[in-house]
């Protein structure tokens, strides 16, 4: 199937269609809410929430034998609460840190889900609840009704961080001013934290336990490279969500039985490393790329500098002197290429033998820096 | 009991010790989550060493996967120290990314050659004896022959360098002056931590090292604050659960390693409820005991404030208590009828006057 | 003394977990004054603070601002926290930062509009920042990163400023910014209280001080209470290291 084809899939084919519908919605709700968490820097307590889902998903199960969406989801947010409040429970009452609370979450919640789907896997029937796939996802095993189910709780999700921007802006950026304007911030925290759990739960069923919160920090982290503003961040985030849930979907549906979750989490890598390279002023190559030309930049100024004070001892302030000096003062190397740059800006020319001098233009820019240095010392 | 029941039973408690040691330092150090990324990013490691050898059984494929565990810990560094994202980012970026390709690599290349995703992730000790090796002539487990191995070079390091981690642990400024390495220290725990998870993940499954790293470790430092008995308290609670899970799987039928945790976890709450001094029960009875104390004192310096001055006869009557203090006037009755008994004040005609004895206890408690 | 006070705090004792780290605090705060709040490190004063805008639990006594309870005053009230408790990496610009002064007043859901935004830029210009207003905060030096926190106080519009160490760490340029800033509020009847470490500008910046180590040790007109006595009773010992300490440094 070429790429061609595969995009025309999205269109004709019901199912691709479905599926794609769904990851899309999925990546673009966990993204928004995916860019608070990692700026609350609660990235890792997605990791927690997402593996307490498990046992939620069991008992669910155990309890009502039944195996829609949304009484599964019901159960894992139920443990998720409970994780949550273990979590603080263990940070807030005793030394032991945050690192540690959460892997003690993530592993023994884990464990129990793990302890109760295998005793019920005991049980024929259960074997068809198709449990397994919450493990790493099954995106292609979305039916519409779990669309509706997106739609209806991302939706309600999306709208509540939209009804309370303002106040979740504040919660993020700075608690404690607004407490002092009289904002509940432990209820909006709460509140913040809870809408994570909805769209963890709601992400299970295509990215998995396992996974589930790669599409929390990815996406955020990746739009947070792009944009210094939070808004253009969350709607960054949201889109990056929804292309590598779209992506990843696709691209497993090429390949025979590969879960949807780890191939929408290396789409979703993907994002985020051209993200820390490329991104405009915070990008890697950018930063690289900048750091350089201020470099050659400072080193054309030290030149011209140098040449101004070997002129200053003459009677003749735009008397050449040879490289071979200048060198000698700036001990610098690419002497010689910061000189073409300073002859590109009509700030020195060459004589004959490698020797060369300020021009009138030279002269006036190495005296404007000589004053704004001398001003800059009295300053200090 | 079967001999296979043993030998589980066996593996069961040399991974658990093996586990419970270095993570004693995770949790000392901050850096419980390493084990969480390092445990999913060995498969890579895994995965990798067999593409390349060919052979599932090859001790190299434990270098392998340990040295995918350093490369994580060092990537996630290297993502630190650009500053674009924080560090508990950092660590959510790297380690799905890799697990996840290493998912991929084992469901196209390795289908059917005894790497499974769900064995990854879930483990299969109830399998374990049944692959063995010849080892001086004695058929063995091949797991227990590796983790045993594991055990040994664990507290060997752990030994050797006892000093050594417990500087770099509490005081890392003071280490860096001794002239010990903290970085050296550091990459050796995570190098110890990246082996044991390769070695346990085998029998248990990527995230239930977590739970044996972790979690023993946890609930050792609410028993104790030395650092000695921590190592020995979480080796035996690793053990502890180690047994009871194995029971209660033998029994529900169901995964033992998922159990072995469960019963872990619960160790945990048990000690996070009862730990003689720091468990939550211990708190609040601390609390309450220290609430009359807390307000006793608090009433002698209020009354020694106010001492010899113009509002001393307002401030120092009992139905004052309530509008000054803020206290319910039950509370305040308490407190008062308390420190009274406790000789700290005398009552005459409703003002409270501080005894030598209550002057004291406050002018203590001003000097900080 | 016939005097309105701006904040009575009577009796404040706040503990963590039944560890006290104010002890029985009184403290009358008459308007109009700049009030600095001195004391060693530990002593209480961010915790006198916060204890006194209800972000944390009181054990003991109680906090008046113009004779009611903090809950009902909180629009006369302004909180300019410590420069280091936020993340300056957050994505956001000056001015919005600034405009989160106006979010008090505009209750929940709504959002800042037209006139905030003008009341925004309006203390931006106050403060000597009006060409940053669109600048990423993660890209201002600490100077700048204090002026932002102030305008966005100046836009409350409040009667009273409480300062959590409004000079740490900002340059020579800055800070006397800041003391106009001050001497203006002032002027205006309003009233400041400050956490402020550097005891040689004491006399200088402000005209009342409280000395704080745990308990209130000293509180009144500066000419009349920052003497020897009460700062050797407050620092113990080293007070002789700290009053021969050179001034700070212009930065």
């Amino acid at each position: 199937m070429n790429l061609w084809e595969l995009l025309a899939s999205l269109v004709n084919d019901h199912t691709v269609r479905t599926v794609a519908l769904g990851t899309a919605g999925l990546g673009a709700v966990s993204g928004v809410l995916g860019a608070f968490a990692v700026l609350r820097r609660q990235s890792l307590l997605g990791d927690a929430l997402s593996h307490a889902a498990l046992p939620g998903v069991a008992l669910a199960y155990m309890l009502t034998a039944s195996k829609t969406p949304l009484v599964l989801m019901l159960g894992a947010g139920f443990t998720g609460f409970l994780a949550i409040g273990l979590f603080f429970i263990i940070t807030r009452h005793t030394r032991i840190k945050e690192d540690a609370s959460l892997g003690i979450v993530l592993s023994t919640f884990f464990g129990v889900g793990l302890l109760l789907l295998t005793y019920l896997q005991r049980n024929p029937d259960a074997r068809q609840a198709g449990l397994n796939s919450f493990l790493f996802g099954q995106a292609a095993a979305l039916l519409t009704r779990d669309l509706v189910t997106i739609a209806i709780f991302g939706g309600l999700a999306l709208l509540v961080v939209f009804i309370l921007w303002k106040e979740f802006k504040l919660l993020s950026f700075d608690r404690d001013f607004g407490s002092s304007l009289g904002f509940p911030m432990p209820g909006l925290d709460l509140l913040l934290t809870s809408l994570l759990v909805v769209v963890i739960v709601l992400g299970l069923q295509a990215v998995g336990v396992v996974l589930m919160s790669a599409m929390i920090v990815a996406p955020g982290a990746a739009a947070r490279q792009w944009t210094d503003d939070l808004a253009r961040m969350a709607l960054l985030a949201a889109f990056f969500g929804a292309l590598a849930g779209v992506s990843g979907a696709l691209i497993s549906s090429l390949g025979s039985g590969l879960s949807t979750g780890p191939v929408i989490v290396l789409c979703a890598s993907a994002i985020v490393l051209v993200s820390l390279l490329l991104a405009p002023n915070r990008g890697l190559a950018w930063n690289a790329w900048r750091n350089w030309r201020s470099r050659s930049r400072l080193r054309g100024e030290a030149v011209l500098l140098d040449l101004y004070r070997m002129g200053a001892q003459h009677e003749d302030a735009l008397q050449p002197h040879p490289v071979s000096a200048l060198e000698a003062v700036s001990g610098a190397r690419a002497t010689q290429r910061s000189l073409q740059n300073l002859l590109a800006r009509g700030l020195v020319q060459p004589g004959k033998n490698n020797w060369w001098a300020l021009t009138e233009q030279g002269l006036a820019e190495a005296q404007r820096m000589e004053a704004a240095l001398a001003a800059d010392r009295d300053e200090q | 009991m079967s001999s296979a029941q043993i030998e589980i039973q066996l593996i069961g408690l040399v991974v658990a010790a093996a586990c419970a040691l270095p993570g004693v330092f995770l949790v000392l150090r901050g850096m419980a989550m390493m084990s969480d990324a390092i445990s999913h990013t060995v498969l890579l490691g895994i995965v990798l060493g067999f593409m390349v050898l060919g052979d599932l059984e090859s001790p190299w494929l434990i270098i392998a996967a340990a040295a995918m565990g350093l490369i994580t810990v060092s990537l996630i560094e290297l993502l630190n120290n650009t500053k674009l994202v924080k560090q508990d980012a950092a660590i959510g970026l790297v380690f799905p990314a890799l697990f996840s390709l290493a998912v991929i690599l084992i469901s196209r290349f390795a289908r059917g050659v005894h790497l499974d995703n769900d064995a990854v992730l879930l483990g299969e000790l109830a399998f374990a004896p049944f692959n063995r090796i010849l080892l001086f002539g004695v058929s063995l487990p091949h797991s227990l022959v590796v983790m045993g191995v594991i055990l040994l070079v664990n507290i060997a390091f752990i030994a050797l360098f006892y000093k050594e981690l417990k500087l770099a642990t509490f005081d890392a400024g003071l280490a860096m002056a001794l002239g010990f390495s903290p970085a050296l220290i550091h990459y050796g725990l995570m190098a110890l931590v990246s082996v044991t998870a390769v070695g346990a993940f085998d029998a248990v499954g990527s995230i239930m090292v977590v739970a044996f790293m972790v979690a023993p470790g946890a609930a050792a430092y609410l028993l104790t604050d030395r650092l000695d008995r921590m190592l020995l308290y979480a080796v035996l609670i690793g053990a502890a659960g180690t047994l009871g899970g194995y029971w209660m799987a033998h029994w529900l039928d169901a995964n033992i390693a998922g159990s072995m945790s469960t019963i872990i976890g619960l160790l945990f709450v048990l000690c996070l409820l009862f730990a003689p001094r720091r468990g939550l029960l211990a708190i609040a009875a601390r609390r309450r005991r220290q609430k009359w104390e807390f307000a006793q004192t608090m009433l002698a310096i209020h009354l020694l404030h106010h001492e010899g001055t113009a509002e001393a006869g307002v401030e120092n009557r009992l139905e004052h208590l309530h509008d000054h203090l803020r206290w319910e006037p039950g509370f305040a009755r308490g407190v008062v009828r308390r420190a009274r008994e406790g000789g700290l004040i005398s009552q005459s005609n409703g003002s409270l006057l501080l005894t030598a004895q209550g002057r004291q206890l406050a002018e203590q408690n001003l000097e900080g | 003394m016939e005097q309105s006070l701006a904040i009575q705090i009577s009796d404040l004792t706040v503990a963590y977990q039944e560890k006290a780290v104010l002890w029985d605090i009184d403290l009358d705060v008459p308007q109009g004054i700049l009030m600095a709040i001195v004391g060693p490190n530990g002593a209480g004063k961010t915790t006198l603070l916060k204890a006194a805008l209800g972000l944390l639990p009181i054990a003991a006594g109680q906090v008046a601002i113009f004779g009611k309870p903090y809950k009902e005053q909180r629009g006369l009230v302004s909180y300019v926290p410590q420069r280091g408790s936020v993340d300056w990496d957050f994505p956001t610009s000056v001015l919005d930062v600034v405009m989160m002064g106006n979010y008090g007043k505009l209750g929940w859901v709504r959002r800042p509009g037209a006139a905030e935004r003008r009341a925004a830029e309006a203390a931006l210009d106050k403060v000597g920042m009006s060409e940053y207003a669109q600048r990423q905060i993660s890209q201002l030096s600490g100077g700048q990163q204090q002026r932002t926190f102030l305008a966005r106080a100046l836009v409350q519009d409040a009667q009273i400023y409480f300062m959590d160490e409004p000079f740490q760490g900002v340059d020579a340029t800055t800070e006397r910014a800041i003391v106009e800033l001050l001497k203006e509020l002032r002027a205006s009847g309003k009233t400041v209280l400050a956490v402020h470490h550097d005891l040689q500008t004491v006399p200088e910046y402000f005209d009342w001080v409280t000395l704080l180590n745990i308990r209130r040790i000293a509180s009144g007109p500066v000419d009349e209470v920052f003497t020897e006595d009460n700062l050797r009773a407050t620092y113990g010992g080293r007070v002789s290291l700290l009053s021969s300490a050179p001034r700070k440094e212009a930065a």
